[in-house]
């Protein structure tokens, strides 16, 4: 009993005292850059809950850019599997198409707002457009490379119990490439949510993004505080929904703890 | 057939179909530039002085970044991975921070730093700390103990174990981590440049000739050129990375 209440005393103290320092810090400069994080809270539960316009900020932004994150990232789960699993298994496919896919994925994905809003505007095309763009290189990618890891034990295997072709793909290569497609998807998580956000700072028609800049535009830093607070929540969120699925799927997976340095945000 | 040839089979493929949709008149030749105009466009831009001044004042806030957050990043991740307690005792913080991406602080960053190189510098710097030092405290975690306990046998105390054992043990995994900062801080050096309306920079260049007239030429080149300098980078901190480390039997990341 002691030694957990140690525990969480040892793990929670410190965002404890920081926390602390910076509302009696910020109460007493009374700076209006840095509200205290009691207020941050208070305007955030007003903003989203129980605030006149807390109908608007779902319908008009949160949700808009939750749709744009999942739905972006979601198309390109779809195209760079399909894709990559394709390509994975042609013999030369990568051939034809690797110094180009390598050259697109080497493109700092945020230079693609301004070829996007040239071809499509500020709204919703273009921002979906960047998020797929910036996400389907890792998992394409990491797909191609995952359904090449397949060793000769596991197709002579399947061979021997006389896999039918056309399960092949969903019961050997799939499985076997799923730890490397995860490590992919964890990836493009992470950037769909960093271009979520940037495709609305630039494109200000809706969403939390252009939420942060009125803010900033209008000098009300607690508004601003209290969005950026609900971006590393859904951040938070959104990779934590990513990692249960990763557990439920790879289960059967011995160890997998080498694939996880690489996910990176 | 070689492989280079298929390489360039692609890529001819590639520029042919662009160049055959914008000709046939699929898409509407004045918004979408066919691939010899953008590298018309490219030819005349690498040139042309002011691009240049772009170009420098992106790579220039980048360079100065990423050694800067390897200095940061790595001590921190030395010193969190090697004391339990210190790790225990920061991880909220950490999980607290680490999920705000960082692009979301470049509102206040503007309004406490102002719209400067010193913003793309510090937010960069913010934003490319994680990857490294996260890098570092897996590696750390990763040290064979038979080398830990050899080098104590032999006398080594802490601080040289440090040096001499985890840290040129951890240094690929670092370095992948230096690997994925050097992409994430040219992103942020970049959205900087949009939203800051910052003065000179290469982001700052794509967004003024997409806003007023349209430019797509000109965004595309500018494309390519960030291209290139990623692709540079990247392909160098690879084959630097694997040239340094051939002696390492750690399984580095592709990714």
């Amino acid at each position: 009993m002691n030694r957990k209440l140690l525990w969480l005393v040892q793990r929670w103290i410190v965002l404890l005292v920081l926390v602390g320092v910076w509302e009696l810090a910020a109460r007493r400069a009374g700076s209006i850059w840095f509200p205290p994080p009691t207020k941050i809270i208070d305007q955030g539960i007003e903003l989203w809950f129980s605030g006149p316009d807390t109908a608007a900020a779902w319908t008009d932004d949160i949700l808009p850019s939750l749709a744009r994150t999942l739905g972006g990232w979601l198309i390109s789960v779809a195209i760079g599997i399909i894709v990559g699993t394709a390509l994975g298994r042609s013999r030369h496919g990568m051939e034809y198409v690797g110094p180009l896919f390598a050259f697109m994925r080497a493109i700092p994905p945020v230079m693609l707002v301004p070829v996007f809003i040239v071809l499509f505007g500020l709204y919703t095309e273009m921002k979906l457009a960047v998020i797929v763009f910036g996400t389907v290189w890792p998992i394409l990618l990491n797909t191609v490379d995952g359904v090449r890891t397949v060793d000769s034990v596991q197709t002579d295997t399947a061979r021997s119990f006389r896999t039918p072709r056309h399960r092949w793909i969903g019961s050997v290569v799939l499985p076997a490439a799923l730890p490397k497609i995860f490590a992919g998807l964890r990836v493009s998580m992470s950037i769909a949510v960093l271009l979520m956000v940037v495709s609305e700072l630039v494109g200000k028609t809706s969403g939390i993004g252009n939420k942060l800049v009125s803010a900033q535009r209008q000098f009300d830093f607690t508004i601003m505080w209290a969005w950026i607070v609900l971006l590393g929540i859904l951040g938070y969120g959104l990779n934590a929904l990513l990692l249960v699925a990763e557990r439920h799927m790879l289960r059967w997976q011995p160890s997998r703890h080498t694939q996880r340095l690489q996910a990176g945000g | 057939m070689p492989k280079i040839v298929r390489n360039l089979i692609g890529l001819a493929g590639f520029f042919a179909i662009w160049e055959g949709v914008v000709k046939l008149g699929l898409v509407n030749e004045h918004s979408v530039p066919p691939p010899h105009v953008v590298a018309a466009r490219l030819a005349e831009l690498v040139v042309d002085t002011s691009f240049r001044k772009d170009v420098i004042a992106t790579v220039l806030a980048w360079a100065i970044a990423l050694p800067i957050a390897v200095g940061i990043a790595v001590p921190a991740g030395l010193l969190l991975g090697s004391i339990p307690g210190a790790r225990v005792a920061t991880k909220a913080v950490v999980e607290f921070l680490r999920p705000i991406p960082s692009v979301a602080l470049i509102p206040a960053a503007i309004i406490a730093i102002g719209g400067g190189p010193s913003t793309k510098i510090t937010l960069a710097v913010y934003a490319s700390v994680w990857p490294i030092m996260f890098n570092t405290i897996y590696a750390i975690d990763e040290i064979d103990t038979l080398l830990v306990d050899t080098a104590r046998s032999f006398g080594c105390g802490r601080i040289k174990v440090m040096a001499r054992v985890a840290l040129p043990s951890a240094l690929p995994f670092v370095f992948t981590g230096i690997r994925l900062s050097a992409a994430i801080a040219l992103i942020v050096v970049i959205t900087v440049e949009y939203v800051a309306g910052a003065l000179l920079g290469i982001g700052k260049f794509a967004l003024a000739a997409s806003e007023g007239s349209g430019r797509l030429d000109l965004v595309l080149a500018a494309t390519v050129v960030a291209g290139a300098f990623g692709y540079l980078v990247n392909e160098g901190l690879e084959r630097l990375g694997r040239y340094w480390f051939r002696w390492s039997t750690v399984v580095r990341g592709t990714s």
